[in-house]
């Protein structure tokens, strides 16, 4: 069910200005790959760029190729709904739909796309999606409450089932426990290790910690200064990164010397 | 600064007496001084007044005299006080309070005073035959005003019609779509738009219609489509604000789970803001449903039944009133009777649209919560 994802020569710009440039990078099937880097180097604007989601903003785009096995997502005629179907994302702010219930939250991205599903297979798949998020003990009482009655741990494992119930190739993490307390942190980690036999997961990151306990590969981001683009530093494994890193500013980083 | 520190700033903390005093209260004017100063103070005011009047030095006892003498007597009175006890921030507060309060009240006194007016005067008239009668051969009493709510209430809902999809649509434009000089036009003509006066957009209708069906034409649709003109831009205006309140971050997860833009649109974003959207429509309805102007030019005046909008004049209860106060018989009270009657309805049907649109906001309103 998993995809690689290569990356060439990928710059991103928002209208005149680039915010990234000269990315080269290869991401396993069923690996989770960690990008970390102090904030503003441009990893969450590369990480968008895997499923597209970078152009909603006005005036971004991006140049050079992105492939999912060997599949280039910005050839001509690419369709970014059929991308996104392939690669769900998870954001840093739990974002549920306040008008649903937490079912109907799940069911979104068969609802919302006005496919017919029969009631049985519906509540299978919510309880697979939700059982997938390590969520189904704690709501399946209340699936008809809505999602934003749930606490901010709850709401974001519920973003990872809907994202999940759409069953994508790649899941993308922006942050996804930044706004979590410890407890909900675990357990979104714990998810992310059972997610990996199943998907190729990208996860964003400030917590250095959490990318040396979740992640396969870490990819290390940086800026020479504002305005300028962000660059790929270094990408390795995740152990080489933290102990033994080729580049000095990689060493810096990983060590708290700055960022 | 610190000279002007009111005593309790040195008032020991642990409490000298039995009884502990909270420093934090301590040097301020109890709860109800400001209440009953200016309960006092009107009273004072109007024995002034009174006596005044009974010496003869000013005529005849006004009472609104006396309630503006009270009103800035306390304003200062307690300013003053609160200076002198609890020092200059605690009086600015107390003042602007004071200012904020006035300014409430001036505000509130034409409305509730529209209110009883309308009330005490329909009442004789609002009666079974008002709402069962046209005013077809009634001359002198009885008759009713049947024909002009039917016209007002037909009337209306065609402008509905017309005018929510189009404002609606307009709106999703130029939240979702819209970009560069067309939606920047569209936004700076529906401004212009807020601004035409009624009395244009009447005009505007006839013209329209009078290309199609000649001169002299008189409809009830050509009224909807009036008011239609003078709806639209309060619907996207509305709309719009609405739509804009929606969090982008809705849009990105529904577009993440490759949800197509158009379905996010309406799947999530319009239910979103489904609340706030029916809340501007009702006051858009609120606001053209008493024009007078448009309709005296392209629906007419008529005192029989008319229950097409697409043929013959139609009576509307805003040109009803205007009619009966206007043009009265013999008998003016009769007539003066049934205009008062008539803006009773009116008020009625807009404040029952205002229920109704509060109703329907909670039953949409995204469940919040815990």
């Amino acid at each position: 069910m998993s995809k690689r994802i290569e990356v060439r020569d990928l710059n991103v710009y928002y209208g005149k200005f680039k915010a990234v440039e000269d990315v080269n990078l290869t991401i396993e099937p069923r690996s989770v790959t960690a990008f970390i880097g102090p904030s503003g180097c441009g990893k969450s604007t590369f990480l968008r760029t895997i499923n597209r989601m970078h152009e909603v903003i006005p005036g971004a785009y991006v140049e050079g190729e992105v492939l999912v096995d060997g599949n280039n997502l910005y050839g001509k005629g690419v369709d970014p709904v059929l991308v996104r179907r392939q690669v769900g994302m998870v954001f840093q702010r739990p974002n549920p739909f306040p008008t649903m219930s937490i079912a109907d939250n799940v069911l979104a991205g068969v609802k919302l796309n006005n496919r017919r599903i029969a009631k049985s297979d519906a509540e299978a798949l919510v309880e697979k999606s939700l059982r997938g998020a390590n969520l189904w003990n704690e709501v399946k009482d209340r699936l008809d409450r809505p999602g934003s009655s749930l606490s901010g741990g709850q709401q974001q494992r519920l973003c990872i089932a809907r994202a999940i119930a759409v069953e994508p190739e790649v899941i993308l993490m922006d942050e996804p426990c930044s706004a979590l307390d410890p407890i909900s942190t675990l357990a979104i980690e714990d998810l992310i290790e059972e997610l990996k036999t199943d998907y190729t997961i990208v996860i964003v990151t400030h917590n250095m910690q959490q990318a040396s306990r979740v992640s396969d590969k870490t990819a290390f981001f940086n800026i020479a200064g504002t305005g300028m683009p962000g660059k790929l530093i270094e990408y390795d494994e995740t152990a080489t990164i933290f102990s033994n890193p080729a580049v000095k500013a990689t060493e810096d980083y990983v060590s708290g010397k700055f960022g | 600064m610190t000279a002007t520190l009111p005593p309790r700033a040195a008032a020991d903390p642990q409490g000298a007496g039995p009884a502990r005093v909270n420093s934090y209260t301590s040097g301020k004017l109890p709860r109800w001084a400001a209440p009953a100063l200016t309960v006092a103070c009107l009273m004072g005011a109007i024995a002034v007044v009174a006596l005044l009047a009974a010496a003869g030095a000013i005529g005849e006892f006004s009472l609104v005299l006396a309630v503006i003498l009270g009103t800035v007597s306390a304003i200062a009175l307690i300013t003053t006080i609160s200076l002198i006890a609890e020092g200059r921030r605690a009086a600015t507060n107390r003042f602007m309070i004071a200012l904020v309060i006035t300014a409430f009240v001036v505000a509130l006194l034409p409305l509730v005073s529209v209110l009883s007016t309308v009330l005490v005067n329909g009442a004789p008239r609002f009666d079974l035959q008002f709402f069962t009668w046209s005013m077809r051969s009634v001359i002198g009493e009885g008759g009713g005003a049947l024909h002009a709510i039917v016209g007002t209430l037909q009337i209306t809902a065609w402008a509905t019609l017309i005018s929510v999809p189009i404002g609606l649509f307009a709106a999703i434009y130029l939240v979702e779509y819209g970009r560069g000089p067309l939606a920047r036009a569209i936004t700076f003509f529906v401004d212009v738009m807020t601004g035409i006066p009624s009395i244009v957009a009447g005009l505007f209708a006839y013209a329209l219609f009078a290309l199609i069906f000649g001169e002299g034409v008189r409809l009830g649709f050509a009224g909807s489509v009036a008011l239609s003109v003078l709806m639209i831009p309060v619907v996207v205006r509305s709309s719009e604000e609405m739509l804009k309140l929606v969090p982008n971050e809705l849009r990105e997860a529904a577009y993440a789970l490759g949800v197509p833009k158009w379905l996010t649109v309406v799947k999530v974003v319009l239910p979103t803001a489904a609340a706030g959207i029916i809340t501007g429509i009702t006051l858009a309805i609120a606001r053209v449903i008493g024009e007078t102007a448009p309709l005296l030019i392209v629906a007419g005046f008529t005192s029989s039944m008319n229950y097409n909008a697409f043929s013959e004049r139609m009576q509307s209860l805003p040109v009803f009133v205007y009619t009966q106060y206007a043009n009265p018989g013999t008998d003016v009270d009769v007539y003066l009777e049934r205009a008062w009657a008539g803006a009773l309805t009116l008020i009625i049907i807009v404040m029952a649209l205002n229920l109704i649109a509060r109703l329907i906001t909670r039953l949409f309103q995204p469940k919040a919560g815990r």
